[in-house]
């Protein structure tokens, strides 16, 4: 940046240099001549220093203009009368000082005249230059390989004409010609180029023919002074170099103005076209708003609305409605420019006149419902276009619009407001689809939480005895799971167990679980007998237990005193026991009601309590239904048969090693790592303590 | 997946109940028996014919309406249980809460005797 402007400024104090150089040398010339000395400087120097002038000033205006990425089209144009404005009033200020001057012996002296004259082309150049420099942002603002080509083989003519003009060598009549004419044709070629007139939208076109004609008369005004100067100062020296009979200049001239009347003529002619450029320009921002609503707004609101707003300013509409059926039966109205009951009183109008063509996607319903509309008395609504917008292809509203004229929808309308409609109904779609997959994201990360809750409430240690050993095992699936164990020591010969299955998932599974937990830790420590367990723990449940919700559990006392196994089923599912006396294991099928679901005291009627005695060898399996209810591909069940035998096959394992064979059995069975339910099991295996 | 059919004989209700019911569809059943009750209906039947499986929240469904109906003077009554589902509301214990019976013309009587 700082080095652009650095050469910017090195530029024009090139610039400024040369062309002081070439006046102080060209008044020297001129002076010797008229005094009819030989001038002590070479008679070339005043070109070159014009040359020098140019190229440095070129590059003045090709870093000021063409660098600048700011720029818009009508900033170029502003750019080239600014300094053609500049150029002008200095201009004038000299020829006003001229006029107060009067005709006096100094105004009319050749050295003064020849001083105004370099001024005054030295001001044409400058604003010629800016114009080129303009213009060639403007050609090339689309450009293509082969305009850059042309483009860069003009420059280089316009260089060759400009050394050509100061070597002073003059070529052949016909030389100079074709050089001339093969510029122009490049030059006409060039002008042609005016694509960035249709970017201009209608206000802007406006201005630049403003600026043009400036432009026009700027150009004129120095045409006129610079060659009527030089016509004056060559009538009284014929060492008077006229610089504007140069190629170059004429060049230059030629080309600025060809395509500042090309400009114009385009502009003008593009004027009457240019609202419809301005509208497909709308359109396609509005399509833009549409479907990227969805990411900057939140919610669907805002797509209908800018859905509604982007139709009716893209067809002219003179008032539009836009219905979205609702989470209800009532459907949701957004209006533009017409209030509920107008346009209620339309869609009766058409409903009752059977008028299909508002739902459905016909051709030319434009004309169909214009001719309904014709019909209705009251309104002053002539044409009325109608689209349905679809969500995964069901229709979710309607959008109307109306028109006061009668058939005032043309075809180009029509498929304009469909595309808009239709990607509306993306735009809802994918806004729904993200809402779904936020959604689930939040569930997700509930049901974490919940496998959390679940797994720390499940102890990381179990009672030991003498008399027995207790392995567990519980893995849940991806949706938590209420399942429950869990071991206390009620003195030195007693201990508590517990399995329990809470009803439903997630979170209130997971939290109901931990209600159990508490009640268990709680009531156990009292040594209630298992019937009593069961009916405080009820009592205690019906009041904390969602509606709907029950927990099913099996509660064991196992005294190693006695050798006695007393236990309540509340709901649970039966558990397996394998007697080492008998060799075979059974079910043991009590009667009991789950917990929460009789919300009344006489519970105790509806839960038995039993007691068993067991001797060394004995298994007790506790399980939870996600174990007897395993599926595999084929959807059967593991069931508790199999269960019973994968029991009997590894009775005389250890509890842990009978617990892995299970639960690899279950995998073996369900045939993937996947589980749909909470595998949960507790093996309790008898042996030889010394508390009997 | 569940999908639960209505259809009203007699001044009864009858739901039919078809596919699974889990942890996530009970909300459906839920939503089904309440939307009976709340039309008026005094007899309920559920077909559980086609019921395949149950799990315990589709169970607690059910339950949760016992006390209900009884305030209101509703009847409920399921037929045409599995085995396999036949097993999972015994093994609760809810088999005695709830009126069930083999079939439907069973049902019919059980529930028009009860709602005398």
């Amino acid at each position: 940046m700082l080095k652009t402007k650095a050469l910017i400024r090195f530029t024009f104090l090139g610039a400024a240099i040369a062309w002081l150089v070439l006046v102080f040398s060209d008044i020297t010339i001129l002076f010797s001549d008229i005094k009819g000395l030989k001038p002590d400087i070479p008679l070339w120097l005043p070109r070159v220093m014009l040359d020098l002038y140019v190229i440095s000033l070129y590059y003045y205006y090709k870093l000021k203009i063409e660098q600048d990425e700011g720029l818009n089209f009508t900033d170029l144009l502003w750019k080239v009368f600014a300094t053609g404005l500049i150029a002008t009033v200095i201009s004038l200020a000299i020829r006003f000082i001229l006029y107060l001057l009067g005709n006096t012996k100094f105004a009319s002296n050749t050295l003064f005249a020849d001083i105004i004259y370099q001024i005054n082309l030295a001001l044409l150049i400058s604003f010629l230059l800016a114009a080129f420099t303009s213009w060639k942002r403007l050609i090339l603002y689309q450009k293509s390989k082969w305009l850059i080509r042309i483009w860069l083989a003009f420059e280089f003519g316009l260089l060759l004409v400009l050394v050509y003009d100061s070597i002073n060598i003059v070529l052949s009549e016909a030389v100079s010609a074709t050089l001339n004419i093969l510029l122009g044709v490049i030059a006409i070629v060039l002008s042609a180029n005016m694509k960035w007139v249709a970017y201009l939208n209608f206000k802007q076109k406006w201005t630049s023919l403003l600026l043009l004609i400036l432009i026009f008369f700027y150009l004129a005004y120095f045409f006129y002074t610079v060659t009527r100067q030089s016509a004056v100062i060559s009538q009284q020296s014929t060492a008077f170099v006229d610089f504007s009979g140069h190629i170059f200049n004429l060049s230059l001239f030629a080309f600025v103005l060809t395509y500042s009347i090309f400009s114009f003529l385009v502009i003008t002619f593009n004027l009457p076209t240019s609202s419809v450029f301005e509208q497909k320009l709308e359109e396609v921002i509005n399509f833009q708003r549409i479907s990227q609503s969805i990411q900057t707004e939140q919610n669907e609101e805002s797509v209908y609305n800018i859905l509604l707003e982007s139709s009716v300013s893209s067809v002219f509409a003179d008032a539009a409605w836009l219905e979205i059926q609702g989470a209800g039966n009532l459907p949701r109205l957004f209006m533009y420019r017409i209030d509920e009951q107008e346009a209620r009183a339309i869609r009766d109008h058409l409903k009752s006149n059977n008028i299909r063509g508002v739902l459905d996607q016909g051709s030319d319903k434009t004309k169909n419902l214009s001719r309904h509309m014709s019909a209705m008395r009251g309104s002053r609504y002539r044409s009325v276009l109608a689209f349905p917008i679809s969500v995964k292809g069901e229709t979710i509203g309607t959008l109307a619009l109306l028109k006061e004229l009668p058939d005032g929808f043309n075809k180009e309308m029509t498929r304009i407001v469909s595309a808009f409609a239709n990607q509306a109904g993306i735009s809802i779609e994918n806004f729904r689809l993200m809402e779904e997959a936020f959604q689930n994201e939040r569930y997700k990360e509930e049901l974490k939480i919940a496998k959390n809750v679940q797994k720390s409430l499940l102890p990381e240690k179990l009672e030991q005895d003498e008399e027995y050993e207790i392995a567990a095992f519980s893995e849940s699936a991806d949706e938590v799971g209420g399942d429950y164990y869990d071991t206390i020591r009620v003195n030195d010969h007693q201990v508590a167990m517990i399995i329990a299955d809470v009803s439903g998932k997630g979170t209130t599974a997971a939290f109901h679980m931990s209600q159990m937990k508490g009640i268990f830790h709680s009531l156990a420590q009292q040594e209630p007998d298992p019937k009593e367990f069961m009916v405080r723990a009820n009592q205690a449940l019906i009041y904390c237990l969602e509606r709907g919700s029950f927990i099913s559990a099996t509660y064991f006392v196992v005294n190693a005193r006695l050798r006695k196994i007393g236990y309540a089923r509340a709901g649970h599912c039966p558990v397996l026991y394998y007697s080492i006396q008998t060799g075979t294991a059974q079910y043991l099928k009590d009667k009991g009601k789950a917990l929460g679901m009789i919300k009344s005291r006489d519970y105790c009627n509806h839960i038995e309590a039993n007691e068993i005695a067991y001797v060394p060898g004995d298994i007790m399996v506790l399980y939870t239904d996600g174990i007897t209810e395993a599926k595999n591909s084929k959807g059967e069940e593991f069931g508790s048969d199999q269960l019973l035998q994968t029991l009997l096959e590894v009775k005389e394992k250890t509890s842990r090693e009978i617990q892995e064979h299970l639960i690899n059995r279950l995998y073996e069975f369900s045939g993937s790592k996947e589980i749909n339910d909470d595998y949960t099991t507790m093996i309790v295996k008898f042996r030889n303590g010394s508390k009997h | 997946m569940v999908h639960i059919k209505r259809l009203q004989e007699e001044g009864i209700d009858i739901l039919a109940i078809i596919g699974e019911i889990d942890a996530s569809s009970s909300i459906e059943l839920d939503l089904t028996i309440a939307k009976s009750a709340g039309e008026g209906f005094k007899k309920i039947l559920i077909d559980c014919s086609a019921l395949e499986y149950i799990s315990s929240a589709g169970l607690g469904v059910f339950m949760s309406y016992i006390e209900e109906f009884k305030d209101k003077g509703i009847h409920m009554v399921l037929y045409g249980l599995k085995e396999k589902v036949a097993n999972t509301f015994s093994i609760l214990g809810l088999a005695d809460l709830l009126q069930i019976c083999a079939n439907k013309s069973e049902a019919k009587k059980l529930i028009n005797a009860l709602s005398v």
